[in-house]
C-alpha cells in the first residue's frame, strides 16, 4: 500500500520531457526488486492486449505492477500520459554478449506526427550498464522528427548522441518518436531491458505541478540546441517545440523568441467588426 | 588487384561542404573494419573540406529540394548529406 503520493513532476522537467524527448531517472528501481528482474526476465513476462488498463495488465503485487507505482515512476509517468493509461503492449530486450553488430537507429511502431498527444515508453535497465554492455543510443532532441521506423539506420553517430551508461535500477520515460537503438554488446553479460508502452486515455494538458509555470527555467530548456541540429533546422525544432508546449499547457500565446508568433500574424484575416 | 571501397558519409550543419560534421557514418569494403551504429563520439574530422584533404573523394551530395507546401515547419531527415569514397 502506498504511504505517500507519486512524486509529480515539475514544468521545468516536462519542459526538459519536450526539448529532449525522454527523462531519465538513475537508480529509482530497489535493489532488491532489480535482483528479482533478473530472475523475471529471462522467462519473459506473458503479453497483454493491446490496450489493457493497467490495473488489469499487471495484478497487484506483480513485478510490473510494483515498478509502474514506485513513486519517481508513477508521479512521471502521471506527469506525460495522465492518469489510467493503457498498456498498449510490453517486451523484453536483450543484447546478447559479443552479438557483433548494433540495431539501427529507429523509431518505434511507425511514423506518428501527433501535435498534441504522445506515447510514452518505458525502458528499465536491472543491471548496472557499462560502456561495453551496448546500452541503448538515444539521440536527444530526435522525437519531433517525421521519419518513419529504420529508415533513419543509415546514420550511425550524432553529435551529442548519448550512449546508456547508467546504475542499476535506472528507468527512462522515452517519447515514442525518439530515434534510438541497441548498441552493439562487447561485454561477456547478456544485457536486459524492460520495455512498456503506454497510450494515455485522457488529454496531456497540465497534468503535472504547475506550480513552476513561469520559472525562467522552463523557456531554456525550450530554447535548447543540440549538437547534431543543423543551423536551420534547429530553429524549426524549437518552432516545433513550441506548439507542443503550447499543447500541453493550453497557453497558445507562450512562444521562445517569437518564433511561432511572428510566422502565425496574420492581420488581414482578423475581424474588422 | 581489385581495388575494394571505403564509404565515409558525413552529415554537415548547412548546404556548405566547409560547415561543421554533426553526424557521420562508415561503411568498409575492405572488411579491415565493422563501423556500426552507436560506435564512437567524436567525428573522424571536423567539416567536410577536412575530409577532401585527407584523401577522401566526394562522389554524392544532397540536392537542395524546396519543402513540400504546408510541410515547411516539418523537421525529418538530415538534409545536408555527403557521400566520400576511399579505393583500396
Amino acid at each position: 500500500m502506498r504511504t505517500s503520493a507519486p512524486q509529480l513532476l515539475t514544468s521545468v522537467q516536462l519542459a526538459g520531457f519536450v526539448a529532449h524527448g525522454y527523462l531519465r531517472m538513475d537508480a529509482v528501481v530497489p535493489a532488491e526488486m532489480n535482483q528479482e528482474a533478473l530472475e523475471l526476465l529471462p522467462n519473459g513476462i506473458p503479453e497483454v492486449p493491446y490496450g489493457t488498463p493497467v490495473t488489469d495488465a499487471y495484478p497487484e503485487g506483480s513485478f510490473p505492477r510494483r515498478l509502474v507505482e514506485l513513486l519517481s515512476v508513477a508521479g512521471a509517468l502521471r506527469g506525460l500520459v495522465g492518469p489510467d493509461p493503457t498498456v498498449d503492449h510490453h517486451a523484453v530486450h536483450v543484447r546478447e554478449p559479443h552479438e557483433g553488430r548494433a540495431q539501427g537507429l529507429h523509431g518505434d511502431a511507425i511514423i506518428d506526427v501527433r501535435p498534441d498527444a504522445f506515447d510514452v515508453q518505458l525502458m528499465y535497465y536491472p543491471q548496472r550498464v557499462t560502456p561495453d554492455m551496448g546500452g541503448t543510443l538515444v539521440i536527444p532532441g530526435s522525437h519531433l522528427r517525421r521519419t518513419n521506423e529504420s529508415d533513419t539506420a543509415r546514420y550511425q553517430n550524432l553529435r551529442g548522441q548519448t550512449r546508456l551508461v547508467c546504475p542499476a535500477g535506472t528507468v527512462l520515460l522515452l517519447h515514442h518518436g525518439i530515434w534510438h537503438g541497441g548498441r552493439r554488446n562487447d561485454s561477456d553479460i547478456r544485457r536486459y531491458m524492460f520495455k512498456i508502452r503506454f497510450n494515455p486515455t485522457v488529454p496531456q494538458v497540465r497534468l503535472w505541478d504547475t506550480t513552476d509555470m513561469a520559472d525562467t527555467d522552463v523557456v531554456d530548456e525550450l530554447s535548447r540546441y543540440f549538437p547534431w541540429y543543423e543551423n536551420a533546422t534547429a530553429r524549426l525544432e524549437i518552432f516545433n517545440r513550441v506548439r507542443l508546449w503550447r499543447a500541453l499547457t493550453g497557453d497558445h500565446s507562450f512562444d521562445v523568441e517569437h518564433w511561432v508568433t511572428r510566422v502565425t500574424n496574420r492581420p488581414a484575416h482578423r475581424s474588422h467588426a | 588487384m581489385t581495388l575494394r571501397q571505403q564509404v565515409l558519409v558525413l552529415y554537415l550543419a548547412s548546404s556548405a561542404l566547409d560547415s561543421h560534421v554533426v553526424g557521420w557514418s562508415r561503411y568498409d569494403g575492405t572488411g579491415a573494419s565493422q563501423p556500426t551504429t552507436g560506435d564512437s563520439d567524436e567525428p573522424p574530422y571536423p567539416d567536410g573540406v577536412a575530409a577532401l584533404r585527407d584523401g577522401w573523394r566526394l562522389f554524392q551530395a544532397a540536392q537542395l529540394l524546396p519543402p513540400h507546401p504546408g510541410d515547411e515547419y516539418g523537421t525529418s531527415f538530415l538534409k545536408h548529406e555527403f557521400f566520400f569514397e576511399k579505393l583500396t
